[in-house]
């Protein structure tokens, strides 16, 4: 049901509700806990890329005065993971390590100097193994299986499917471009290192807090590890200093603090180092492409091959998914009438990668919106022409079975092309100018669990107080996006109350019903979903009371702003609470969200990529680029994003301006690269996130589709907008200085490449040529879904 | 390579501080900075820390007015030195303008960098009350912040300089 | 959180006390310790037992300027102050503001800049990653992951100040256990990664000394990924005396490129008694880029850099001349 804002809550540019806590240094990370008698965690970590370990000597370590506890992986044992088909981590290394920073063992003790000296007594002997460094030594090296249960070779997940006839397909082009990209691997820098407290609470339960994302997971996995069950177990999430994907996963340093905490019955903090939090990782995966696209003549697709080589580093984490996300949304922009997706990822010795913003999809929307420029100069058309003549259709069903629903891609395109006179600069700027378009689209919540189960995804619990204090409880974490502020503003446009007004308590596993966590833009969908239909129900319990009292019809009473409208009387809100409280008891209203059925095929797979709605972006760059050093300098971007509604436009835009510099640093600097299998500088001198210095203007639109199933229309925001920013400055280096850096990031050394390229009567080019010696398996055959046969 | 902690005795000194406002008189490892007192004996937990090395600017404390990074600096050195710290310049209660202005202009996303980058603000104001947008965004190009693009952090400063402008 | 080891601290208050103190086993001096605290943190200095803080010895700081144009500039001032003031020539400012961050400038310090300690990427990186490598040279090991063909550091001097200095043919006043001694900045430096500073490890900087600019024309640039924070991975600075046409004195001095700064005497020869048109200009930068061998041993490729030593010369020549 379609629920318009009226009381004029939702829509307003408000400060987040906790933001002078946040201005005035109140707002309590995990690292500001602090508990009597409290010991300090420290981890030992791996100097080996790969080795099996022959001996651990913990007994100087524990024998050192001050030391409380000393674990290896014996103490931990049992493998978990944080998807049910990728159990293949441990706390503490069992048997061998995978990458340099693999935890081995660990210590409590009384404060952080004596904790450091304790694992530096601890000695472990390792027989180095082969390395696995690259994607080529994955497919190679295959004496030593980084997993040893797996095949022989590391190979971690392949996947291989045809949508349609691909090769009628190509047979009806006109034109058939082919193109390989890489796109390099970075890290989330969240700029609070990650870190967790334990303790035993009164009643002998454990207490963990932690800078996670992700509390329902983690509690799960807490109470697998350490054999408790989960009501023995009380997970809360503390407002995190950034996540963007880099809390998603359950680490090591939460299972030691946990585990330290029941081994000595005192309260433990661990807090990683930032050198740890590089090699703790999960961020995006380094992904080799090769596209293949047939176009007609008037540049409309007839088919597209798409291969990914995914480089997954030394554990699953979440990269089945990851894998599935290299290859599952290029349809959600485009008509791809036939679509042939083969993509494998490898295991490395190197950090786990995982979910960062945007999970899978920046490394081929970079690939395909490139690719997609290059073809619309082969064929004469303008970029703005080759995407609008293969726009996907709103309420339509792609190719791989994803459910559109609301796009205002169009708008989207239109909007930016317009504001930053496109049409007019484009091949048209003075030298070392250039201007460039892309867009994106990303998934409102992934539509399945990570775990298969037909419960909810988000439930809401409101209750009221006789005061009249709304309450709401969710599990939903902050990590700075602005959850709990929507929370309160969707709850308190449905009620009529300012958002300021309520209570909101979030992220505790005693006190809040359940939501999977701040992941896969989910929670302004779910938990927005959710908290809407509580909060409509308690509507109704309150007008239905009034009515009752006043023997008025349920149809003369209504809700205004922080009042009851009961024929001509205004009453205010408490009373009207209290009217309900006598009448109903005690008022709680519930809400719950689940995707809807049918938003998917039913091929493996299928299970990534579906969502109930998907936001659409579009961006346009402008570059100055300086051909002698390389350099470019990204001058203004334009970025118009498909929003739905904006709950809190002052919110969004903040998501717009945190993307594209976010997405900056990734087009020109930020690179997880290595020598061999050791990180190439895990700080954050080496690892370059650009400072205010290097962001240029921008220009956010927002475009309102209206979702139907949104609330109040919502759709996300919190990573769509990442994703067309990397192509877009691409394209508009390209437009700058005629060449074509296929890689990312866009190193200044890397653009005087592709300029000799071009001087030796090359085609300006710099970007990888050959592909892994990997053999797919041949595509197993889809049927598109009925109305595309 | 491993440090030898025998080869050194711990022991402690004693130091006096001026933090905001309020003289404290304590006793100090040589080898603890700043941040750690600040954080871990005064219990001033709004000074954050993201590398500990000087490179990202999420512990700027000043230190006689001058914006420092206080994982750099030695407790003992700061022995007579007038600190202010976020919780010195205002509360939730009573915020200081640039408390205020970086809530209303949603210059805090995660809110890890704000403590340090208001500080860094205030020194900037405090010495030049009418920055242009550039001073402001190179005075604050030792702050990372993650989230927000530093875009509204620029207006939030703007607007504060902009409030007593003559 | 990343935390010092177990250290001593001294405090003198005094020059003689401080000589004093840091001639015991294990002293590292700590101006601003902006360079100290995180290389000490990282345990790259194992033999470390003492912070010897000058922090408590007075007159050090401060910039003056004698009658005959000389500039005075106190070791302990900070890198800010130099950036903001309006004695200092602006080539030392331009160098001084280019310095790390705004923070970074405020607590460093002009003597700490010049002695600032060379870096590579394979020693100024964190624990568990250098136990990862085998220990380089400059870490006690056998060899230098730079180069491994020879046991040479290459460490990198990674000063923004010090090419600027040698420019400007600065000296360093230097106070040790034997009195005190002045030399031309040019001859602090040795180009030897391990042991980059020709000074005893108790003798402490205390004084710069700039002769006065004149109608000379000078400049610095600096190349670095970011606009701040980041140490220069090449520093250009150039002194020109011209009158008329002509070029009749140049100094032109390289940094980042090797373990201490680069005078580039054969430019400055080419330049000297010639009217300085695009083409000498281009010659000159040539020579620059010919004179240095820049390593892999910090941000980017050494190619790269090795390919933007011209780059930037001739932009600052030309800057300079068109100035």
């Amino acid at each position: 049901m379609r629920i318009d804002p009226h009381h004029g809550v939702v829509g307003r540019a408000a400060p987040r509700t906790d933001a002078l806590a946040q201005a005035s240094g109140g707002l309590v990370y995990v690292d500001d806990l602090s508990y009597p008698s409290m010991l300090h965690g420290k981890i030992l970590r791996s100097p080996q890329a790969h080795a099996r370990i022959v001996s651990i000597d913990t007994s100087a370590a524990a024998a050192l005065p001050g030391v409380h506890a000393v674990l290896t992986g014996a103490d931990l044992p049992i493998a978990y993971g944080l998807l049910p088909v990728a159990q293949d981590e441990h706390a503490l290394a069992i048997d061998k390590v995978r990458q340099v920073g693999d935890a081995v063992a660990a210590v409590a003790a009384d404060d952080p100097d004596i904790a450091q000296r304790a694992v530096e007594l601890i000695d472990v002997v390792y027989e180095p193994l082969p390395v696995v460094a690259t994607m080529n030594d994955a497919v190679e090296i295959v004496d030593e299986p980084i997993h040893g249960d797996g095949p022989r070779n590391n190979r971690h997940r392949e996947v291989s499917l045809d949508f349609g006839d691909v090769d009628a397909g190509f047979d009806r082009a006109d034109h058939i471009r082919e193109d390989v990209f890489f796109y390099q691997g970075n890290n989330h820098a969240a700029l609070e290192p990650h870190g967790a407290v334990a303790l035993v609470e009164d009643d002998g339960r454990l207490h963990l807090w932690s800078a996670t994302q992700v509390p329902h997971y983690l509690h799960r996995i807490v109470a697998k590890v350490l054999e408790i069950p989960e009501h023995r177990i009380r997970v809360t999430a503390n407002p995190t200093g950034g996540g963007f994907g880099a809390k998603t996963d359950v680490f090591a340093h939460e299972l030691v603090a946990a585990k330290l905490a029941l081994a000595t019955g005192r309260p433990v903090k661990l807090i990683l180092t930032r050198e740890e939090v590089f090699y703790a990782h999960r961020g995006r995966h380094p992904v080799l492409m090769w596209i293949r696209t047939g176009f007609t003549g008037a540049g409309e697709i007839t088919a597209m091959w798409f291969r990914t080589y995914v480089d997954g580093g030394a554990y699953g984490s979440y990269g089945p998914a990851s894998l599935l996300y290299t290859g599952q949304l290029q349809t959600t922009t485009y008509r791809i009438p036939a679509y042939r997706f083969q993509g494998v990822r490898f295991f490395t010795n190197k950090p786990a990668c995982g979910p960062k913003r945007g999970h899978g999809t920046p490394q081929p929307r970079f690939g395909l919106e490139v690719h997609l420029d290059k073809a619309a100069e082969d064929l004469g058309l303008d970029p703005v022409t080759i995407r609008e003549r293969n726009l996907v259709h709103p309420f339509s069903t792609t190719v791989n079975h994803l459910r559109i629903t609301s796009c205002g891609l169009a708008d989207c395109i239109e909007r930016v092309v317009e504001a930053s006179e496109f049409r007019a600069k484009h091949r048209n700027l003075p030298p070392n100018r250039g201007i460039g378009l892309a867009v994106g689209a990303y998934m409102s919540g992934a539509g399945l669990p990570i775990y298969f189960n037909d419960m909810p995804q988000s439930e809401v619990l409101l209750k009221v107080d006789r005061g009249g204090l709304v309450t709401v409880y969710s599990m939903a974490a902050d990590c700075g996006q602005g959850s709990t502020t929507m929370l309160a503003t969707v709850v308190g446009e449905a009620l009529g109350l300012d958002a300021a007004d309520l209570a909101v308590v979030t992220a505790d596993t005693d006190l809040t019903p359940i939501d999977l966590g701040s992941y896969s833009s989910r929670v302004t969908f779910m938990a927005g979903n959710a908290a809407l239909e509580a909060a409509m129900k308690l509507a109704d319990l309150i007008l239905t009371a009034v009515a009752d009292e006043l023997e008025l019809d349920t149809d003369d009473v209504r809700l205004g702003r922080g009042v009851v409208l009961a024929g001509d009387r205004e009453i205010p809100w408490p009373d009207a609470v209290r009217m309900a409280e006598a009448r109903w008891g005690l008022l709680t209203a519930a809400g719950s969200y689940k995707p809807p059925k049918g938003i998917r095929g039913d091929y493996k797979g299928a299970g990534v990529g579906p969502s109930p709605a998907y936001s659409y972006s579009a961006c346009v760059a402008e570059v100055d680029c300086d051909p002698e050093t390389g350099f470019v300098a990204v001058e203004q971007v334009w970025l118009a994003h498909d929003i739905g509604r904006a709950i809190n436009p002052l919110l969004v835009r903040g998501q717009i301006e945190g993307s594209v510099h976010m997405a900056l640093g990734e087009t020109l600097m930020e690179e997880q690269a290595f020598r061999g299998a050791l990180h190439d500088g895990p700080s954050l001198l080496d690892y370059k996130i650009p400072t205010a210095l290097e962001m240029p203007p921008v220009e956010a639109i927002l475009v309102e589709s209206i979702d139907p199933e949104g609330p109040f229309g919502a759709k996300e925001v919190g990573q769509g907008p990442l994703l067309p920013v990397m192509p877009a400055v691409a394209n508009a280096v390209h437009d700058a200085l005629g060449i074509r850096v296929d890689e990312i990031p866009l190193r200044p050394d890397k653009i005087l490449a592709a300029l000799r390229d071009r001087e030796r009567d090359g085609q300006g080019r710099y970007g990888p040529t050959d592909l892994p010696a990997y053999e797919f398996r041949p595509p197993l055959p889809v049927d598109p879904p009925p109305e595309l046969r | 390579m491993r440090y030898d902690a025998d080869m050194v005795e711990p022991q402690v000194e004693p130091v006096r501080l001026e933090v905001n406002g309020i003289e404290r008189r304590l006793f100090v490892a040589p080898h603890r900075t700043l941040l750690e007192t600040l954080r871990e004996d005064l219990g001033l937990t709004g000074t954050k820390h993201g590398c500990e090395l000087g490179e990202c600017g999420a512990c700027t404390v000043l230190v006689d007015g001058v914006a420092v990074l206080s994982c750099l600096a030695l407790t003992l050195d700061a022995d007579g030195a007038e600190i202010v710290t976020i919780e010195g310049i205002g509360s939730v209660s009573h915020p200081h303008p640039l408390q205020r202005s970086f809530a209303d202009h949603g210059a805090a996303q995660c809110g890890y960098c704000t403590p340090a980058m208001i500080l860094t603000a205030k020194a900037l104001l405090d010495r030049d009350p009418h920055p242009t947008d550039r001073e402001i965004t190179e005075a604050i190009a030792g702050n990372m912040c993650r989230c927000t693009g530093y875009l509204p952090i620029v207006r939030a400063i703007a607007a504060v300089a902009a409030e007593d402008r003559p | 959180m990343l935390r010092l080891p177990v250290l001593r601290h001294a405090a003198p208050t005094s020059l003689d006390e401080a000589i004093a103190r840091l001639s015991e086993d294990g002293a590292m001096l700590a101006a601003g310790g902006t360079d100290l605290v995180p290389n000490l943190k990282r345990r790259q200095y194992p033999e470390a037992k003492t912070i010897v803080s000058l922090r408590r010895v007075t007159g050090l700081d401060g910039v003056s300027v004698d009658d005959d144009g000389t500039l005075r500039i106190g070791a302990m001032t900070t890198v800010a102050r130099l950036a903001d003031d309006g004695a200092v020539p602006e080539v030392l400012r331009e160098a001084a503001g280019a310095v790390a961050s705004p923070q970074l400038r405020n607590r460093g310090t002009v003597g700490g800049n010049l002695c600032v300690d060379t870096r590579c990427h394979w020693l100024n990186v964190p624990e568990t990653w250098r136990e990862a490598a085998e220990p380089c040279l400059k870490a006690g090991g056998e060899m230098c992951w730079v180069a491994p063909a020879k046991k040479v550091c290459w460490a990198v001097s990674s000063s923004d100040l010090a090419p600027a200095m040698v420019a400007l043919d600065a000296s360093v006043r230097l106070a040790g256990p034997d009195g005190e001694r002045t030399t031309p900045v040019a001859e602090l430096y040795r180009d030897d990664g391990m042991d980059h500073l020709a000074k005893a490890p108790n003798e402490i900087l205390v004084e710069v000394i700039v002769p006065p600019l004149g109608e000379r024309r000078a400049g610095y640039r600096k190349l670095r990924r970011r606009g701040s924070i980041d140490f220069p991975i090449l520093g250009v600075a150039a002194v020109l005396e011209i009158d008329g046409d002509v070029c009749t004195d140049a100094r032109l001095v390289l940094g980042a490129v090797a373990s201490a700064p680069v005078r580039v005497t054969a430019a400055e020869d080419l330049l000297t008694g010639r009217a300085l048109d695009a083409n000498v200009i281009q010659e000159a930068a040539e020579l620059a880029g010919k004179a240095v061998r820049p390593m892999s041993n910090t941000d980017l490729t050494s190619r790269y850099r090795k390919k933007m030593v011209p780059v930037f010369v001739r932009r600052l020549l030309r800057d300079l001349v068109d100035a």
